[in-house]
């Protein structure tokens, strides 16, 4: 595979990093600190047209690919976990499958201000008992006339309280099991559309978690995103996707911590000796800087395939299960280099610790991402 | 309307300053940026355009490598980019390079709506000489150290900022304007600019593209006609942090009235 990038990669690359250092850097640890969603950077990045990066023009997208987008991601999360999720929540689970699956009545109505960053999308597939078992949907959807009236609710929600539109994942028929699945775009003013409070969460805690409450919640018929009964393929189909960018928000948190120890270790002395002279130090960076280039190979090979609209959801998911693992192990071994203060907040690797973790979950956890890649392998 | 932008790619000194031993800059060995005030320069040209829907047009003297530095500023917004390029360009001070560049500027024209503009100076050289002689070569009137431009019509007001003070001058297009760091904050290139920029045009003006202009000469031009003798290139010492006094109260006046006097500023 050549991982040769194009002139407009690199320039972009250069730019993602430098917005990332001088917009998104200073602010991530007191979002962290804060709970706080990036409003700010969020409006900063939608001038910028990072909001929608691979999708087309006519739609109101900045005309680019996806190896640029897993690359804005991964830039992102370098510095910041948090806004990188919110990027990649916003254009893989929403702006993705409307795009993918929207008849062009649906595409029109809602690409342009989801692309343009003038709204946020969010996706509700997850339900307190419907995690990993996502067939298990309680969430019902009832067609009356001229619109479908939903019930149940959606649990851990990325952007959940500042999303404006909605992929929304709802039974209706649930004598076919993943059949009866079909998926609405919702609005957040539809009546009988809620949210429910912030989750608190361990790390990305800059980023909006929440529930989705539907009480009778009315839903044009012409909401329906593809055909009844759809929804699980569309699902699936949708997290593929998605889990480019998670993978891309791990590599980017992985290397960001390999940066910030080759940093530490070079400034801290102990036995009169930069910490970075001592070999266990030097190997330990060796491994990690490795474990993450391997992990951006994957990372790079998965979106450049999508770009190319080859299959690559079992490279979706090597991706996403690798880098994400190499995040959690590479972020660990960070805090252990920067010793007891890597452990105190003044330090972002504790920080970068906390996000790693939640890319082994979210979007499919690691078992997931095995089950995925046997069954590719026709392993039964 | 259109605004010329003058750009130069520069070694990044904020990294480490790589000399040669005959005194030189070792460019070779640095990383290379767009000169801080020009991306200011670009950036005031950028916000005319914003309001007005001008042209603006980018241009720079270097070697080849500088393209990529124009496909940037296309990548910020704007429109047209030309790369002055030439053997015979090579080792000019400021005043050949203002000659090149005049007469680049000559040939893509200025006509009486148009500002040229610039940045105050350059890092590598910090001699502010090249904005000032393109405009005394162009005889276009020209508003040097640039904190704030308003333009109204063919009306530009200009406020300078000097050592010790603001001065405002009101001057009509066509003409030039040097711009320094505090006229703005340059914007990023945006992810729908760069997929745009290598569609955009770029024009490489040559020896050949510009000989017939009067001010292209042999003696005006690269290595020989350069004026200039370098006498000694240096790393400036690393300046210490200073003091800083917070606070408008009487007492901290009085302390920084007594750090004065003993130092006999006062």
């Amino acid at each position: 595979m050549d991982f040769h990038l194009t002139n407009e990669q690199q320039m972009l690359r250069k730019m993602y990093r430098e917005f990332a250092e001088n917009e998104v850097k200073p602010l991530a640890e007191e979002i962290d600190e804060e709970e706080r969603f990036p409003m700010e950077t969020v409006e900063k990045m939608a001038k910028l047209g990072m909001m929608g990066i691979y999708f087309p023009k006519e739609y109101g997208g900045a005309g680019g690919d996806v190896l640029s987008y897993a690359m804005c991601v991964e830039e992102l999360a370098k510095v910041c976990g948090t806004t990188a999720v919110i990027v990649s929540a916003h254009t893989s689970l929403c702006c993705a499958p409307i795009f993918e699956h929207g008849t062009e009545e649906q595409k029109r109505k809602y690409l342009p201000d989801l692309l343009s960053g003038k709204k946020i999308g969010a996706f509700g597939l997850t339900e307190p008992n419907a995690g990993t078992d996502a067939s298990g949907q309680q969430t019902m959807a009832v067609l009356e006339g001229d619109h479908y009236v939903l019930n149940g609710s959606k649990c851990f929600i990325t952007n959940g309280n500042v999303a404006d539109t909605f992929v929304v994942f709802a039974m209706t028929d649930k004598s076919k099991g993943n059949h009866g699945i079909s998926a609405f775009i919702v609005e957040k003013d539809f009546p009988g559309f809620s949210t429910g409070k912030h989750e608190k969460k361990m790390g990305i805690r800059g980023s909006s978690t929440c529930d989705l409450i539907f009480e009778d919640c009315i839903v044009p018929k012409e909401n329906l995103l593809g055909k009844e009964g759809k929804g699980f393929k569309i699902a699936m189909q949708t997290l593929d996707g998605g889990r480019i960018g998670i993978a891309a928000q791990a590599l980017g948190l992985g290397e960001g911590a390999v940066n910030e120890a080759v940093k530490y270790t070079q400034e801290r002395v102990q036995f009169g000796k930069r910490l970075s002279q001592f070999q266990n130090t030097q190997f330990q960076l060796a491994d990690m800087h490795t474990r993450m280039q391997a992990a951006q190979y994957l990372v790079y090979a998965a979106a450049m395939k999508k770009q190319n609209h080859e299959d690559y959801s079992m490279d979706a998911s090597m991706a996403k299960l690798f880098a994400a693992e190499a995040a959690s192990d590479v972020t660990r071994r960070a805090v252990q280099l920067f010793g007891g203060y890597g452990y105190t907040r003044e330090y972002p690797v504790e920080r970068m610790m906390r996000d790693a973790k939640i890319t082994e979950i979210y979007e499919g956890t690691s078992e997931v991402q095995r089950m995925v890649i046997s069954s590719h392998l026709g392993v039964k | 309307m259109k605004i010329i932008v003058s750009i130069k790619q520069v070694p990044d000194t904020s990294g480490k300053v790589a000399v040669n031993p005959d005194g030189t800059l070792n460019r070779a060995s640095m990383q290379t940026i767009t000169n801080p005030d020009d991306m200011n320069a670009l950036e005031a040209a950028l916000k005319i355009k914003d309001e007005t829907g001008c042209k603006v047009i980018v241009v720079t003297m270097g070697p080849a490598p500088a393209a990529g530095m124009l496909r940037e500023a296309l990548a910020m917004g704007a429109d047209e980019a030309v790369l002055v390029s030439a053997r015979e360009f090579g080792g000019s001070d400021t005043y050949a390079t203002s000659q090149i560049l005049a007469a680049a500027i000559n040939k893509i024209g200025v006509e009486a709506d148009d500002i040229v503009m610039c940045g105050r100076q350059a890092i590598d050289g910090d001699t502010a000489q090249v904005g000032p002689q393109i405009a005394e070569k162009l005889h276009l009137p020209q508003v040097t150290y640039a904190a704030d431009i308003q333009k109204d019509g063919d009306t530009i007001t200009v406020k300078r900022m000097l050592e010790d003070g603001y001065m405002t001058i009101k001057v009509h297009t066509p003409c030039l304007i040097t711009c320094i760091k505090e006229l703005n904050n340059p914007r990023y290139m945006s992810v729908g600019g760069v997929f745009e920029a290598y569609s955009k045009p770029m024009t490489t003006y040559d020896y050949e593209a510009l000989k017939d202009d009067p001010l292209i000469d042999a003696t005006t031009i690269g290595l020989k006609g350069s004026p200039t003798n370098i006498f000694k290139s240096f790393t400036p010492p690393q300046k210490g942090a200073g003091m800083m006094l917070e606070g408008a109260d009487k007492a901290t006046c009085e302390k920084l009235a007594d750090i004065l006097a003993k130092k006999h500023i006062i």
